[in-house]
Order: C-alpha cells, then structure tokens, then sequence
C-alpha cells in the first residue's frame, strides 16, 4: 500500500516538472565569472611610526589583530638555530605583571585566542575575539608583544617538550621525511636546511638571554605592523590601538638583518634512503631549490604547479593514485620564501611499490616539461583564477592575505592583478618555466621508508648514486 | 548586510569594554521535500561570490555488515568515479574546470559530501550531484572499486598502519562495543574486508541507503532563493524514491567492569587512553560532556593538562574529548608519558582529578571560561559557508540530528544551561572508575 502510494507521488512530481527535464547528454554551460570585490585596506601609522593596516568585515561579530614581526627564523644567528622560534613561543609564558597561567586564564575567559607563531620568514602575535572583548583582549595582546618576561622555569619547561617532541619524530615517518628532505636539499648549514625549531644539541643550548637578545633585536615598531580585520572601523579601534601599542618604542638602532643568501642549486640527481624498518609506507619526496616569493612567475608557477600536482585532477595524482592505486594522493608544491623555498614533489605510496611509484614521478616530472594540451591549461587557469575568491572569505583568511603583502613587501594591488595574471598564462610560458624550474636530472630523491625492501627496486631504477641515512644523522 | 547573524545594534564603540548584548544567532533558510522525499535547505549569504553545496546520506559504517567494514567509506570513494551521465574522471575535472573544490567524508553515523564552486557553476554542480545520486551504477562500476580498492587501502596505511599509536584507534571500538554492534568496527576497515567488498556489495549499498529520501541537501552562499529551488526540482525530481531506510537500533553496550589491554608499537614513549560510554549527540548530558573535555584538557589552566603538562611534567600531552554520536558517544581521555615516566603514575594523577569533580562542583569561574570560549568559537564557526564545518554542513548535522537546521542558538544554548552541578553530576554518572576501557600502547614491535 505505501509503495503504491509513493509510486503516485514521485509520477505527480515527474508530470509537473516535465517542462523542464533536465538535459543530462552534456554538462550544463557556465555562467560568466563572478568576480571579486576585495575590501579596501585602509593604512594607518600610531605615533611611535608603527604601521597599522586595517580591514573592515562586518560579518560576524569577531576581530582578529595580527601583529607581524618581519624577522622570523631565518634570523637565527648561526649556532643559535631554533632561537626565534623558541623566542615566539616564550612570549605568552610570562608578560608585564601575569605569569603564563594567569595570561591563559584571562585570555580564555575573554574568549579570546591567542597564539605567537614564527616562520623562516616572520613572526607573529595573532589574536582572534569577539569583538564585544577587543578592548578587554587587546592590552593582554600587548603585554605578550611588548613586555614578555621570558620566566627560566618556563623556558626549561619548553624546551623539555621541543627536545621530546624531537624524540617522538623518530616514530614518524612524516616528521621524518619533513627534516630529511630539506636537510639534504639544503645542507645542514644553510638556514632552510633545518627545521625551525633547530636541532636537539642546539635547542639543549639556548639560553634566556638568547632568547632576549632575539627579542630585543626584531621585536621593534619599526621592524613590524599591526594589521586589524573584523567587525571595527577605523574611528573606534585607532584610540584604542595608540593607548595600547603606541608608546612602544625601538631603541637604538634596527638590527641588520642580512638577507638569507640563495642555497646553491643541486647538480646532480642522487637518491636518499632514510631506513623506516616495517614502514607500511614509503614516503616519497623529490625536488630540488625552487623560486622565492618575489619571482615575477608567481601566477604562472601555481599554474605550472596546478597541473603537475597542486589539485585533485593534477597529473601526479592522476597518475599514482587514480590510475596506479599506488597511494592516497600525490602532489607537488613550490614553496616560496624571501630566498629560494624548496620545490618538492611527494606521496606516501605502500612499501611494495616504491621503485615503480618513483618511476611514475620521473615520468610526470619529465612530461611537464614538453607542451601542456590546451584543454588542460584552460582548467588550470580557471581552478586557480575562479577558486581564488574563496580565499577572503573569513576574518582569518583575510588577515593571512594581509600577512603576505606585508611579509613580502608587495604592492596592495597584487590580489587583484593576480587573477589577471593568471588568464595571460599561456602553455609556452609553463614551458619556459617548467625547463628552468624542474629539472629532473638533478633533484634529490628523498625516500622514509623499510631499506630492506625498497632498497633494491630503487636501485634498480639507476637514477645516480644511491645514499643510506640512518635516523640518528637527521638529528645530529 | 548580515546574513548570517541577526545583530541589533551592535557597533563597536558600544562594544568596547562595554560589553554589549549578545545577538541571537540565526540562519534565515528555506525549506522543502521533493516528492522523492529528498530534504531540501537553502541559505542565502552573500559574503563572497561562492556556493556551498552540502548533502548528507544518513548512512555510515554503523550500516556496515560483518565481514564488509570500511565499505561505507570505499562506496564514499566511488561516489567520485563518475555515474551515468559523467565519464570516470570527469567529475572533478569539469569541477576544477569550473573553479570548484570538492570532498567527502564518512563518520560511523553518516557521509557527506560537498562542493564549493563560484555562484555561476550551480547548474553544473546539481547536475553532477544529481547524476550520482540518480545514475550512479553504469557497466564501468567494478572497475571503480577495484581502483579505489587500493587508493583505499592506502589510505589506511597512510593514516592508521603507518602513523605511531595507529592502532590504537582500531582497538578502543572493538574494546568498548561488543562484536556486532554498529559500533565495534572502525570506519577505515579491515584490509580482509576491503579485499572482500564486491560490485554486487556497491550495488545493494546504493539502491538501499543513496535513496533521495535518506539525504539532505543544503545550498548555501550567493544564491537567489527561488531559482535555486527551481534548480533543485528541475536536477533531483526524476530520482527515484528507495524503501525507507530502517533506523539501527542496536543493544545498548554495557561495560560492567574494566577492560584493560596492553598493545605494542614501534614508539619511543608509552600513551594510555581511557574511554567511556556517554550519552548520544544532542542528548542530555552530552553538552555538559563537551564542557568536562574543556575542563580537563582545554588549555594551559585545564585541570589535567595544568597537573601533568605543566606542573609534573610527567606527561608530554593530554587531549580529553566527547566522540559524539547518534546511538551513543564515548568519552575519551589521551595521554603521553614524558622518557622515564609510568603510565600507572599518569593513570593515578588523571583519577585524583576525576574524583576532584565528583566531589566538588567546580568554580563558577571556570565553568564560564569554559563556556565563554564555547561562545566564541560558534562565532568562528559562522564565518565559513563551505566544506567540512562550514555552515551548510552545520545545517545539515542540525538537521540530522534535531529535524530543525537552524539549531546554532539552541545548540549554544544547551552550553550555557550547563551548571557546575550539571559537570559533577556528569563526571560521577558517566565517567566512573569502575567501568571503562585503559588501553595502553608501549614500545615494542609494532602489532
């Protein structure tokens, strides 16, 4: 009875939509683009010079003031490597007259999320809060920026958690490629060539004047900006800002900071093998030293990038998951920094395919470099371009975006020239990049992995002379 | 021009240090059922110029039969292999030709799937979706699933067979539920029964749960109300409606003592977890399990991280968390012993702390702490339309869960109704000492 019943109701729904029965023969056209409108960025200074940028979004009742230091690890002095990472983490253990719980308890009874973060290239104090507690949140912020006190016990007890987090890297085959990869690509002098945290001997060695010393040097308004974004304007949050921010003040005179020099480029392609015994996986990752931030391919490269492995449709992926089973996923990446990032390729494929998943790299990474078809480049160019909206959506996204312009020092018109920059694109510029930036015969081919089994197959590929790093050298 | 939350006056001179009123949050939505009986949700927000495309199938591993775990997950993956009407691989290809960014996922209680496209490829996406959910089964179907067979099984390796203490997310549901319970297995599966899964399993799989009227769908973002609605009629009408999908309901599972186990891996530092049974999503006493996790492990002053985390430092970490779910959630503690440190030693400083709470409410400080960053994050939760957890997706677990999708107040309220009482009480009844899983992983070879 009830199957009759809805046998009538789905024949009713089909006669009144009859009229228009969907054409399912071809996929439906596209609509012209949407296009984007970003909010203006609306640039201020305090009285000590401090820059402030601010973005208004009156979407949901939140603000999110990011304060960016334009120095981050790759100011590390040599033989100091972790120092300004461990100097961002110190700066909410202890500022002005709170102690590290007493700061956590007043942030998060605000709501608030507070967290201080350093890269090679920056450093950052980024607070997110309901915008009904900015004014409550915002001298915690700046105790934390202006007036850590880097306590000894709290430094002890980090530095306890780093060396054992480094400890537990040796179970991870992830964390482990993660150090491998660019220890070999850039050398375990060059500052790229080791993790941002530094090494155990290193961190084992820092001291709180260290620390200070870092702070002292980079932590200064003329070495940062401010940047707002959120449910505020201009009028209510600058008040605020000044009473807050604007009576920190540089002393003597800006630390120098020497621009971390290009690392050489590999010459010749040799292979890795870090022993991983029993791995389920092996953790693949090729490349070489890539491009910094500042190259004028930047658009033509995340195209490049695109099509070799930087989306679902991307031919690494096609190749090693979609059509060989070979993994999860695979996929390729230009990592650009104020020096030259490393461009990487990678993919955790099972332990019993290894050589061949190895060759499917080298096959791709040598297909990309003859002509791109013009149907592939036009969904390239499109996935890029018209997915690049969503990227502004959120009070965080935006202030990430903000963080680049400043960070690289480009021009406000950058986001909006980009999607432009991309539809001039054409398959002989990929072309020209893709000689110049990939180039196979040279790559380091990293691999995590159980030696016992992939050793062979790897070997037998002959890709240039083969290396065995034991676990312990990764952390020397 | 907000959309999303209904805020009264809310600027931000009156805001400052002021403290204003909080505006209720709200999303304004239409809703309808297709004669087929698919569940239909529109949200209009224009914020950005995207479209969130949302639909949930109220199917998941708990569905699974023994012998086939991790099929509802496999059956997710060739969701993506192209149907009838879209060659095999054309679905993200004329997806990303059109800007667009999609995935899918499978919990115990469901799967989901979403698109996020620019506003003009709607058409485009309603037609993929609606093929799929149509047309999905043409002659290429087992050669689908034996591609992503292994794609599948990689995934496990990848993130459960290679990943230190992997296994141990195997152990906990064969340890808390008995064999046979929807529960018991995990989502990812056994490699036997990935091995096993067959096309006649894809086929009874799809005609009995991928039935219009076991889905909802939700379209969010830049859209226009009505010719959306025209859109959704004109794409998913001709779907045919299956049998009603019958609700699992299992025996619930009793623990009536405790179940230890000891596994090994390949690890430098041993890690216990605790697990206990506690009340479905959305049920009482579950929001008041939430504000227990956060009590206990959220942030630097949270009892157990400030006690073996920060103080002791005999713990390298502790994460606490209320798995909640439709039949019947868990509640799980997690944590690391620093070198040299007994797992028995983080055990016994994690009971003081429990019983603590059973025999003292906590502070009203920490309670509103607690619910303060509760209330933030709903905001934060608000600004993303799209993916896993954006709003679209939140509308649909809404309506899974309580039939009414613009549930973020009430949700938010369920938090702020919880006393210092209501945390005791909920230690004491559903966390006792006397009745869980202690799982314990320590160096050795991996098993």
């Amino acid at each position: 009875m009830k199957h009759a019943l809805i046998a009538l109701l789905v024949a009713c729904a089909a006669v009144t939509v009859s009229a228009q029965k969907p054409d399912r023969a071809k996929p439906p056209a596209i609509g012209p683009a949407p296009s984007l409108k970003l909010p203006a960025i609306q640039k201020q200074k305090l009285s000590n010079g401090l820059a402030v940028w601010i973005v208004e979004h009156h979407e949901v009742p939140l603000a999110q003031v990011n304060l960016i230091v334009r120095s981050g690890s790759a100011a590390d002095p040599i033989g100091k490597f972790g120092v300004g990472s461990l100097a961002a983490a110190m700066l909410d253990e202890g500022a002005g007259s709170r102690s590290s719980l007493d700061l956590a308890d007043a942030l998060e009874f605000l709501g608030a999320n507070l967290s201080t973060m350093s890269s090679f290239d920056y450093s950052a104090v980024r607070l997110s809060v309901p915008v009904s507690k900015l004014g409550d949140a915002l001298p915690l912020m700046a105790d934390v920026s202006l007036r850590p006190t880097f306590p000894a016990s709290e430094l002890e007890r980090l530095r306890k958690e780093r060396l054992t987090n480094l400890l537990q890297a040796r179970d991870n085959p992830g964390a482990l490629i993660s150090l491998a990869f660019p220890r070999i690509v850039y050398g375990p002098t060059h500052r790229y060539g080791t993790s941002a945290n530094g090494r155990p001997r290193g961190i084992e060695a820092l001291t709180a004047a260290d620390l200070q010393s870092f702070y002292r040097a980079h932590y200064r308004p003329d070495n940062a900006t401010l940047l707002v974004v959120g449910d505020v304007t201009p009028a209510a949050i600058l008040p605020v800002l000044e009473k807050t921010f604007g009576s920190w003040k540089s002393e003597g005179i800006a630390a120098l900071v020497a621009e971390v020099p290009n690392a050489p480029q590999l010459k010749s392609r040799q292979v890795y093998i870090v022993d991983k015994p029993e791995a389920a996986q092996t953790q693949i990752r090729i490349g070489w030293v890539g491009v910094p931030r500042s190259t004028p391919d930047h658009a033509a490269l995340q195209v490049l990038n695109t099509i070799l492995g930087g989306s679902f449709t991307s031919r690494l992926n096609q190749n090693l998951r979609e059509r060989n089973g070979y993994a999860y996923g695979a996929n390729s990446f230009f990592d650009m920094r104020l020096s030259a990032g490393p461009f990487q390729t990678s993919a955790n494929v099972q332990t019993d395919k290894t050589g061949d998943a190895v060759k499917e790299f080298f096959n791709e990474l040598n297909a990309i470099l003859t002509l791109v078809p013009a149907e592939e480049l036009t969904k390239a160019k499109n996935y890029v371009a018209l997915g690049f909206p969503s990227e502004f959506e959120t009070t965080g996204d935006l202030a990430q975006k903000l963080e680049e312009l400043v960070v690289y020092n480009l021009p406000d018109a950058t986001f909006t020239n980009f999607v432009a920059a991309v539809s001039t694109v054409t398959a002989a510029d990929l072309q020209r990049l893709a000689a110049r930036y990939i180039q196979p015969d040279k790559m380091a081919v990293v691999v995590v992995g159980d030696r016992r089994v992939i050793e062979g197959p790897i070997r037998q590929l002959n890709l240039g002379p083969v290396n065995i790093i034991s676990i312990d050298e990764l952390f020397r | 021009m907000t959309r999303c939350i209904t805020l009264s006056a809310l600027i931000l001179a009156a805001s400052i240090g002021l403290g204003a009123q909080r505006p209720a949050l709200s999303v304004p939505h239409t809703q309808f059922t297709l004669a087929n009986g698919l569940n239909v949700i529109l949200h209009r927000d224009t914020s950005v110029p995207v479209v969130a495309l949302n639909l949930w199938y109220h199917v998941g591993s708990g569905h699974e039969r023994v012998g086939r775990t991790g099929f509802a997950h496999l059956f997710e993956h060739v969701m993506f292999e192209g149907s009838m009407h879209v060659p095999e691989g054309s679905f993200d290809s004329w997806l990303e030709a059109a800007g667009a960014n999609n995935n899918g996922s499978t919990t115990v209680d469901r799967t989901n799937y979403y698109i996020d496209l620019p506003a003009n490829a709607l058409d485009l996406a309603l037609f993929l979706e609606s093929d799929r959910m149509g047309f999905l089964l043409d002659d290429k179907a087992p050669d689908k699933i034996n591609g992503q067979r292994d794609v599948v099984k990689n995934e496990k390796r990848q993130s459960v067979d290679n990943q230190p203490y992997g296994q141990a997310f195997i152990e906990l549901p064969a340890m808390l539920y008995p064999a046979a319970h929807p529960y018991s297995w995990s989502t990812i599966g056994s490699m036997e029964d990935l091995t096993a899964a067959s096309f006649e399993d894809v086929a009874r799989f799809f005609r009995t749960y991928y039935v219009p009227n076991n889905a909802s769908l939700v379209i969010a973002g830049d859209i226009d109300i009505d010719a959306t609605r025209k859109l959704v009629e004109k794409w998913f009408a001709d779907v045919p409606r299956g049998k009603p999908v019958p609700a699992l309901a299992p025996p619930a599972p009793v623990l009536d003592g405790v179940k230890r186990k000891t596994i090994t891996d390949r690890v430098q530092l041993p890690r216990l977890y605790m697990a206990w049974h506690t009340p479905p999503f959305m049920k009482p006493g579950d929001a008041a399990l939430d504000i227990v996790a956060n009590l206990l492990a959220g942030g630097k002053n949270s009892r157990l991280y400030r006690r073996l985390v920060y103080e002791l430092q005999i713990a390298q970490d502790v994460s606490a968390f209320q798995q909640s779910q439709a039949l019947g959630s868990n509640f799980i503690v997690i944590t690391t012993a620093r070198p040299g440190q007994s797992l028995d030693k983080l055990q016994a400083v994690i009971d003081e702390e429990l019983d603590k709470l059973r025999a003292a409410p906590p502070e009203a400080r920490e309670i509103t702490r607690a619910l303060n960053q509760f209330e933030a994050n709903f905001f934060r939760g608000m600004e993303r339309v799209g993916g896993f957890s954006g709003k679209a997706d939140r509308l649909n677990s809404y309506y899974m869960a309580t039939r009414n999708p613009d549930y973020f107040e009430q949700d938010l309220a369920r938090y702020r109704a919880v006393t210092a009482a209501d945390v005791k009480a909920a230690v004491e009844q559903y966390l006792p000492k006397d009745r869980r899983v202690e799982l314990s992983v320590v160096p050795g070879d991996k098993q």
